[in-house]
């Protein structure tokens, strides 16, 4: 009898030989090799899980040296290894999340339309299609559910103001520019789950009268990009796409500026990604002047499940004005770092303890920067924050995308705040002075403080211009670089004054 | 590893005619000629610009807006080192120190004898297993200087 045996092609299990592990499996007699996406543990991947009669085994971190000892110990019947994990969904990283956005990903094969519909996929088109755009809209504004980029824009509301303007055509656009440091969410849905971006933007498409959807995609993501495609083309052939509604992907060019969305229209357009003053608001005058709808994949690929379930359903999970899920990305120097689905209300200190395991190199975390290279550094202190917009927001951080990167306490701080800066100055568009100035005066700020040059009217200096660019910036990039450089400061000003710190000694 | 085609006009204009229909086909453009080309030439720059009627100095505006378009092909191998936070809290700092020692190359920089090329990279979006690179394509993980030093001679 054939044997199925499921080995995640995710680009990250690439990187620690999934191909290699997933070839030799499949000259290792009677097996079928199913390509999936991945579940999001990483330090077990690859991990390969055989199908047998009690479910799915996982077996992990699986080498291509392990393979003739698990074959030998009876691998593809479930036999005991001590690579043998059991189910994966008993795992407790698994077992503890509400996998909703996430639900398919490292379960399906990919690029397989009869998998995605087997697994509840086209469930949340149909609903909509039954209700009529109206309502679509209308239950999408009553799941509480909030842009997933960051800006936490409720995607209701959105969704009627640009179904309501008037325009003989109108966009959706799919952000996923997905270039914080620390969040792979939308790489590992496009590599594993594609049909739900899909889905989320046709559901999006015909609730604001939209007849084409753009995706634009970072360069640095080939595989994404690859799969993402290929799942288009698939999806177009079954008729998914095509009448009414077609989408296309479009690839970047290595600009984080062009994950702020009005950047990432300008680019789209064919122009330099620089940043549009608003108003007007892109749901009036957006891609090429026409009504858009820009939203983050995650919010997109978040909709069908929304239109399945009902609104209700979603809204009852979370916390405050935070309703729902958010995947969660673990990064950084963590001992089980991962992708970690909850509803908003769990802890920065849960998620870097208890989930994280603590940091990989085993010594104590003494700095979590959250949200992204324009998101603040929490220290231990701050560990009863809850992951929520607003809870982030009143201790000056933000959740942004949703990484979450973790330090040891060998990281400098001042030098943190200093690459904040010098990020900034990299990637400014140029458009406003406070970021395309004072990103470079910033990193020369920095540099005196750190060498006690006037080291009181530096520091003061370094917060004044923070505040100018907090306040006199035209986006995000200027606007919230201060969070990692003020919070650095504010919390570990011992890392700053190492002239001070000296004398004392 | 990737080869690339010798400069011609003709495959130029043909690579320029193959996306000039597409709704904002200056990137597709730009992709198109360095997929082929190993950069985009600057005899490319005024034929994009007619093609899109656009000034000169628009089209190179937006060819050294965006990090990734090169005015020359890069080295047989190009490898991307990530720099970003994630890969900074495992160490990627001094891999990069190591890689940019042992290659003799600053960033954006190739090799004496042209077998690699150096790049920064701000994210793979291969955050939980860092440090990470990309070296032609092909994804890096859990990087120290002994597995580096391995991929790159491995490629050589």
């Amino acid at each position: 009898m054939t044997t199925r045996v499921y080995v995640p092609r995710d680009a990250a299990a690439l990187a620690l030989g999934a191909d290699a592990v997933a070839s030799l499996l499949r000259q290792s007699g009677d097996v079928e090799i199913v390509r999936t996406g991945s579940r999001g543990l990483f330090w077990l991947e690859p991990m390969v899980e055989v199908a047998t009669p009690e479910g799915r085994i996982a077996y992990g971190p699986v080498t291509v040296a392990d393979i003739s000892g698990l074959l030998d110990a009876g691998m593809l019947s479930g036999g005991t290894h001590p690579l043998r994990l059991g189910r994966p969904e008993e795992l407790p990283f698994l077992a503890k999340q509400t996998r909703l956005t996430f639900a398919r990903c490292g379960i399906v094969d990919p690029l397989s339309l009869d998998d995605y519909r087997a697994h509840g996929g086209l469930k949340g088109l149909a609903r909509a299609k039954e209700i009529g755009p109206t309502a679509t809209v209308e239950l999408v504004t009553q799941s509480g559910l909030r842009g997933r980029g960051g800006a936490g824009f409720p995607t209701g509301i959105k969704w009627k103001s640009a179904a309501d303007a008037a325009g003989a055509r109108k966009y959706i656009v799919c952000n996923a520019d997905e270039g914080d440091s620390g969040t792979y969410a939308d790489r590992m849905l496009m590599e594993g789950d594609p049909f739900v971006l899909i889905e989320g933007m046709a559901i999006a498409g015909f609730a604001v009268g939209a007849t084409k959807g753009y995706v634009y995609t970072r360069s640095e993501y080939p595989h994404a990009i690859a799969t993402f495609n290929t799942a288009l083309d698939i999806a177009r052939r079954e008729g998914v796409l095509g009448e009414g509604f077609d989408i296309e992907q479009r690839v970047g060019a290595g600009a984080y500026i062009c994950g702020e969305e009005t950047s990432l229209l300008d680019s789209l357009e064919g122009k330099r990604g620089q940043v549009r003053a608003k108003p007007p608001l892109p749901v009036h005058k957006g891609l090429f002047g026409a009504p858009t709808v820009i939203n983050n994949l995650v919010s997109l690929a978040s909709v069908p499940v929304i239109l399945d379930k009902g609104a209700e359903f979603y809204r009852d999970i979370g916390m405050g004005r935070s309703r729902g899920t958010m995947p969660i990305q673990l990064a950084g120097n963590l001992k089980y770092a991962g992708l970690f689905e909850c509803g908003f209300g769990i802890t920065l200190g849960e998620l870097v303890n208890d989930i994280g395991g603590g940091t990989r190199t085993g010594r104590p975390v003494r700095a979590v920067q959250v949200g992204g290279p324009l998101g603040a550094y929490f220290p231990p202190a701050l560990f009863d924050t809850p992951f929520d917009y607003e809870a982030f927001a009143a201790k000056d951080g933000l959740i942004g995308h949703g990484g979450v990167v973790v330090f040891d306490d060998t990281v400098d701080m001042a030098r943190q705040a200093r690459f904040a800066m010098e990020f900034c100055a990299t990637e400014s568009c140029g458009k406003c002075t406070p970021c395309r100035i004072g990103s470079v005066r910033g990193m020369e700020v920095i540099d005196h403080i750190v060498a006690g040059d006037k080291l009181e009217a530096n520091l003061e200096l370094l917060r004044d211009l923070c505040h100018t660019m907090k306040f006199g910036s035209l986006c995000a990039l200027g606007g919230f670089i201060p969070y990692p450089v003020m919070s650095a400061l504010e919390h570990w000003p011992e890392d700053f004054h190492t002239i001070r710190r000296e004398a004392a000694e | 590893m990737p080869s690339y085609e010798a400069w011609s006009e003709g495959r130029g204009a043909e690579i320029i005619a193959a996306h000039v229909d597409q709704q904002g086909a200056t990137l597709p453009i730009l992709h198109g000629l360095q997929d082929a080309f190993g950069c985009v030439p600057a005899q490319a720059v005024p034929m994009i610009a007619r093609a899109l009627n656009l000034t000169r100095a628009e089209v190179h505006g937006i060819v050294t807006f965006y990090h990734d378009f090169r005015a020359e092909p890069p080295g047989r191998h190009v490898l991307r080192l990530c720099r970003a936070e994630a890969c900074q809290s495992l160490g990627a700092d001094a891999v990069a120190a190591h890689v940019r020692h042992r290659l003799d190359v600053d960033w954006h920089d190739t090799t004496a004898d042209g077998s690699v090329t150096l790049e920064p990279v701000f994210c793979l979006g291969l955050c939980a297993v860092g440090p990470s690179a990309m070296l032609d394509g092909t994804p890096l993980a859990r990087l120290d200087e002994a597995k580096v030093d391995a991929a790159l001679e491995r490629a050589r």
